[in-house]
């Protein structure tokens, strides 16, 4: 069967929302001696790494990076029937006090983001957590919302938002995939 | 516990690893284990050195799971690793011990089973004396089986803890020369390190009396990857690791050792002899430690030992397997 695939962001149109990103995230917080950048695995990373280099080229600060697996965290570990290899979380700053903003390449139903909160508080107490991510694509199953959005799209619940990023998949590109609901 | 400071090398990977779904119901023996699984756990592991190094040391993926740990033969370290292992990702944990138990009542192996499984473990850790005893329980309950050591069998954690410190001294260990001197006959260590070590690209180099070189591989009948060299100068020259096995006090009075002043002297890894190997080359031990005999203190606590390392990996790599184990569906019993 075929699977009518859109494209929702070109090379051009993710550069230009993770630099507007960036610069929201300045604006909103001004002082970014307190602000750290947390990518979730295995695409929020790189996407944390480039809002870095964003804030750096605008402001010319460095702010910390780090990046966390949230496997462990996961609420469906016993229901997916394996464990996924967990990889290495590298966070080496301390988190305490701290604006961290956490990035994510597409925000669905909040349970990664929910992860992700459980996750990095283990590491220490933030004096506050924001969210950025590239899409939102709605059919949230959790209170959560993101402060920083690259681009909301309408989606229905069977559908695939596929993420490349140049550093691992060659290109960046945000494509929407549509999908029957399957039935295995 | 000590944990190591960052930087800590990251294991090299293999180019092009392939994800690995973990499908192992049981950690019995890795001598069938592919490299694909020993690099998933090793990956893992560094996962959890990287929670045991926070400021709060827990996470959730085993909570609400229980963990039994029966030990029919005396450990301490390795119960306790198990122990903080499961306890660090959230496990409840049972001890059941040999000593004080229905097991020194005369109760038999497989009532000890019917028991462990009427308490409702999600994961059973086992050491025993006999060797095959994990098999026996994992083919009778619904948990996972995790073999802390049988007899003289194997002690697959020991070998993953080895292999994860090995790679993060030394890097990538293909073409590596490790070498493990010692009691390798009666030796569970030796046999899980060869299985872990080999399929890592490690070459192995065996020493130790004849006499406690199981009688196939001293006389030339050995697995892929091993040698056997009875001169210990020659086996440490050049190489880039040695692990000393540790010598039990009843090998003496068996007559299988003329004394242990003479093992020391002729096995022992003293200092002016570690350093036949590279500069630097790591030595390690599973513990504990008879210092003066298989290792000289100056070496077991020197600038090339690795021994309190093993310790604070084999935490995380029993973490690693806890968790791996514990995502695998079960199977019914019958």
């Amino acid at each position: 069967m075929a699977m009518p695939r859109t494209v929702l962001l070109g090379a051009d149109d993710v550069r230009r929302a993770v630099s507007r990103i960036a610069h929201e995230i300045v604006e909103r917080d001004r002082d970014l001696a307190a602000t750290a950048i947390v990518g979730i695995r295995s695409r929020g990373d790189i996407l944390a790494r480039r809002l870095r280099e964003a804030i750096r080229e605008h402001e010319n600060i460095t702010v910390p990076l780090g990046s966390i697996d949230i496997t462990l965290y996961r609420d469906d570990l016993t229901r997916i029937g394996y464990a996924p290899v967990v990889h290495e979380s590298a966070l080496d700053f301390s988190v305490d006090d701290k604006v961290v903003v956490l990035v994510d390449d597409v925000l669905f139903t909040g349970r990664t983001i929910r992860a992700a909160l459980d996750a990095l508080v283990d590491y220490g107490r933030p004096r506050a957590i924001r969210l950025a991510v590239l899409v939102d694509r709605g059919h949230r199953e959790l209170p959560i919302r993101a402060d920083f959005v690259g681009k909301n799209v309408p989606t229905r619940p069977t559908d695939d938002v596929r993420v490349h990023l140049v550093e691992v998949d060659g290109r960046d590109e945000v494509e929407l995939v549509a999908r029957e609901a399957v039935t295995a | 516990m000590k944990i190591q400071e960052r930087p800590t090398p990251t294991p090299t990977r293999v180019e092009g690893a392939q994800p690995l779904r973990w499908q192992r119901r049981h950690v019995l023996d890795t001598d069938d284990w592919s490299r694909a699984e020993i690099e998933a756990v090793l990956e893992t592991t560094g996962a959890m050195l990287d929670i045991l190094r926070r400021p709060i040391r827990r996470a959730p993926p085993l909570r609400g799971k229980t963990v039994i740990l029966f030990f029919a033969e005396a450990s301490t370290r390795t119960r306790v690793s198990f122990e903080l292992a499961a306890k660090t990702l959230s496990a409840d944990v049972v001890n059941i011990t040999a000593s004080g138990s229905s097991v020194e009542k005369g109760e038999t192996l497989y009532d000890t089973v019917r028991t462990l499984e009427a308490l409702g473990g999600d994961i059973v850790v086992m050491r025993h004396a006999s060797s095959g005893a994990p098999y026996f329980v994992a083919e009778r309950t619904g948990a996972a089986v995790i073999n802390a050591g049988d007899g003289w069998h194997a002690h697959p954690t020991q070998g993953l803890l080895d292999a994860y410190t090995l790679r993060a001294a030394l890097g990538d260990l293909a073409g590596k020369r490790v070498v493990i001197v010692g009691d390798v006959l009666h030796s569970r260590v030796a046999r899980s390190d060869i299985n872990t070590l080999v399929p890592l690209g490690a070459e192995i180099t065996l020493s130790g009396p004849p006499t406690l070189i199981p009688f196939a591989w001293r006389h030339g009948a050995l697995p892929r990857g091993v040698t056997y060299e009875p001169d210990l100068d020659r086996a440490l020259d050049g190489a880039d690791a040695a692990i000393a096995l540790r010598l039990q006090k009843e090998r003496q009075e068996s007559g299988l050792l003329p004394s242990v002043r003479e093992y020391a002297r002729v096995w022992g890894l003293s200092e002016q002899r570690v350093r036949r190997m590279k500069p630097s080359a790591p030595v390690m031990h599973p513990g504990p430690m008879n210092e003066g005999v298989e290792i000289d203190a100056a070496v077991a606590h020197g600038a090339r030992s690795l021994v309190e390392k093993q310790v604070t990996n084999g935490v995380a790599v029993r973490m690693a397997l806890l968790y791996l184990l514990v995502g695998t569906p079960s199977l019914e019993v019958a």
